[in-house]
């Protein structure tokens, strides 16, 4: 079972329920992969710690010209819908930010002169957290694209077990990356107007990837948008509340995992572990 | 014309708060909600939308099930994993199609077609700081950053129109496609962090993001008591990149509650003369700042991802 932590707005408390949640699965004995899709900003490492650490670098085929010059025809350059080739006499110019590796101008070249060569934009790091497999994809700094290495991320990670996916925040292609495939989505929020707002971006988003939905509410008593009416009228059920709390900022400062020391944020995740695994053995 | 850009690596450190409380000390001034996932700054400043344009990302492919000869070529060049076999015909997933046009070039039976993709809305507001550029990319949607692009040459236009000296962008998080978008030619960055590990690690990436672009960047912490010992590693690693800390702010609670009642951070009063001084530290960082082209190309200026 894939299950996708997500959110929409940022900061709203992903990592802190996926790292949590992933760790007291492992706890209660059941087989757990945590993935961090999170590639642009991969922050899990902090919290759980991983060791015995292997990473494998990311490429993607980018066009170049396999000969030094060609016809200049300019067919490359008129096919490219991402405007990442300019055809310059007998030159082909590519830049490598705005190519989608889609292949389309290797077709279209009459004289064949186009060919690619891997170009690398990020890293797979695997490792253990103690009982919990780890793996987190991290985009290289300057690079625009983070989607093909959320798919390489994804892709290395065991198909068995339960499979906690760190989702990046937003609405957009990365957000849809990581959340692709996922049997079901927690939406993390808060009571404020911007949690609601870009909750209800994110539910639309999810739904239009089919996932099953349900909410936690972080900062639960900070703010008093109407979070709790939107996600009830939507029929998504609120499987945890996590109240403020300074103790859990601090360990949260400190790089440790919360759930160790504070009973209340033990007992609501046990509650979304709890919903969780009831659905895993629903379908199983 | 100068513009400042809020970015912050990390989710959540509050660019859009203080963004909304900069705006009132700059006013009247241009602002430009960048972060068109979750564009949230219009939540802070309402105003009448006085000017909304569709904006449309690329193209989506379609295939028409009366000519499908289900040969399958489109669904083996696609790169995107974007083409399905349903049995009696082939179907484009619109969320992993990329517009790339490559079905259609390998389809012998022109069964494949293009549509523009209205992938949302672009508006101006009347805000009662002055025009609020922002935009609405729909949910699943791809090319934030050119949107991003969209929204700032709107926001560009609308200044030098009303001969506004300032435009102020609240960016997106991360360090990718829309984060370079807001970034490309700003005459100040300012970094909105806070002092936990994931807010560290974050900022170090964005500042290496900036200096890749050759770009005079500020860092401000914000929530800064919640870890006294991190906010002073997150100061040493900005002081170390030779980026200066404008000000640190208290986590207070009675920012969300007051934003929750429209309120901005300039009425939390512990607030109030700390947000002064750092904007005028900013400002003084961007009129003092020479306008400088920079080196490395930005071709995001002209495109966007």
């Amino acid at each position: 079972m894939r299950i996708a932590i997500a959110s929409g707005k940022g900061g709203t408390g992903k990592t802190l329920v996926a790292t949590n949640l992933a760790w007291m699965l492992a706890r209660d004995g059941v087989e757990t992969v945590y993935v961090d899709c999170d590639v642009e900003a991969p922050n899990g490492q902090l919290f759980l710690h991983p060791d015995h650490l292997v990473s494998e670098r990311v490429s993607q085929p980018l066009a170049a010209l396999s000969t030094p010059t060609c016809s200049g025809c300019g067919e490359c350059q008129r096919f490219c819908a991402f405007n990442a080739i300019l055809a310059l006499g007998d030159k082909v110019l590519v830049f490598p930010e705005l190519c989608h590796a889609c292949g389309g101008c290797m077709r279209v070249c009459p004289e064949g002169v186009l060919k690619e060569i891997p170009r690398e934009t990020g890293t797979v790091i695997m490792g253990r957290a103690r009982q919990v497999t780890f793996l987190a994809g991290r985009l290289d700094v300057g690079e625009p694209r983070a989607a093909p290495v959320i798919e390489a991320v994804l892709a290395a990670a065991p198909r068995t077990g339960v499979v906690v996916v760190d989702a990046p925040p937003g609405t957009s292609c990365s957000a849809v990356a990581a959340v692709r495939g996922a049997d079901h989505v927690v939406l993390v929020t808060e009571p404020t107007p911007f949690g609601l707002h870009d909750l209800e971006l994110a539910v639309e988003m999810c739904r239009s990837v089919g996932a099953r939905l349900s909410a936690v509410i972080n900062r639960s008593d900070l703010g008093d948008a109407p979070v709790r009416s939107y996600l009830l009228r939507e029929n998504i059920p609120i499987v945890a509340e996590i109240p403020f709390d300074r103790t859990l900022s601090t360990a949260y400062a400190a790089g440790e995992l919360a759930a160790r020391q504070s009973v209340p944020l033990r007992r609501e995740l046990g509650r979304l572990a709890e919903a969780l695994m009831a659905q895993h053995a629903e379908a199983a | 014309m100068k513009t400042i850009a809020f970015i912050s690596g990390k989710g959540g450190t509050g660019k859009t708060s203080l963004v909304g409380a900069f705006a009132h000390l700059a006013a009247p001034v241009v602002l430009a909600d960048c972060d068109v996932d979750a564009a949230n700054l219009a939540l802070l400043l309402p105003g009448k939308v006085v000017y909304e344009e569709p904006f449309f990302a690329g193209e989506l492919a379609a295939i028409n099930p009366d000519r499908c000869a289900c040969c399958g070529l489109c669904a083996q060049a696609c790169r995107f994993d974007a083409i399905r076999d349903l049995g009696t015909t082939f179907a484009v997933d619109p969320l992993a199609c990329e517009g790339c046009r490559v079905c259609a070039h390998v389809c012998e039976f022109d069964a494949v077609e293009l549509m523009p993709n209205e992938a949302g809305v672009v508006q101006r507001i009347e805000s009662k700081c002055g025009p609020l550029v922002r935009a609405e990319l729909r949910p699943a949607q791809s090319n934030s950053g050119k949107m991003v692009t969209r929204v700032r040459t709107l926001a560009r236009e609308q200044a030098e129109a009303g001969g506004y000296g300032l435009v102020l962008l609240d960016g997106p998080p991360g360090i990718g496609c829309p984060v370079h978008a807001t970034l490309a030619n700003v005459d100040l960055a300012v970094v909105v962090t806070e002092p936990t590990p994931s807010g560290r690690h974050d900022l170090e990436r964005a500042l290496t993001l900036l200096d890749r672009f050759e770009l005079p960047g500020r860092v401000i912490v914000n929530k800064a008591d919640l870890s006294p010992s991190m906010t002073n590693r997150v100061t040493q690693l900005a002081v170390s990149r030779g980026i200066g800390v404008v000000g640190r702010l208290p986590f207070t609670e009675a920012a969300p509650w007051g934003l929750a009642q429209g309120r901005t951070l300039l009425d939390v009063e512990v607030l109030r003369h700390r947000l002064t001084d750092i904007w005028e530290r900013l400002t003084a960082a961007v009129e003092n700042q020479p306008r400088s082209a920079p080196s490395v190309p930005l071709v995001r200026d002209v495109a966007g991802c």
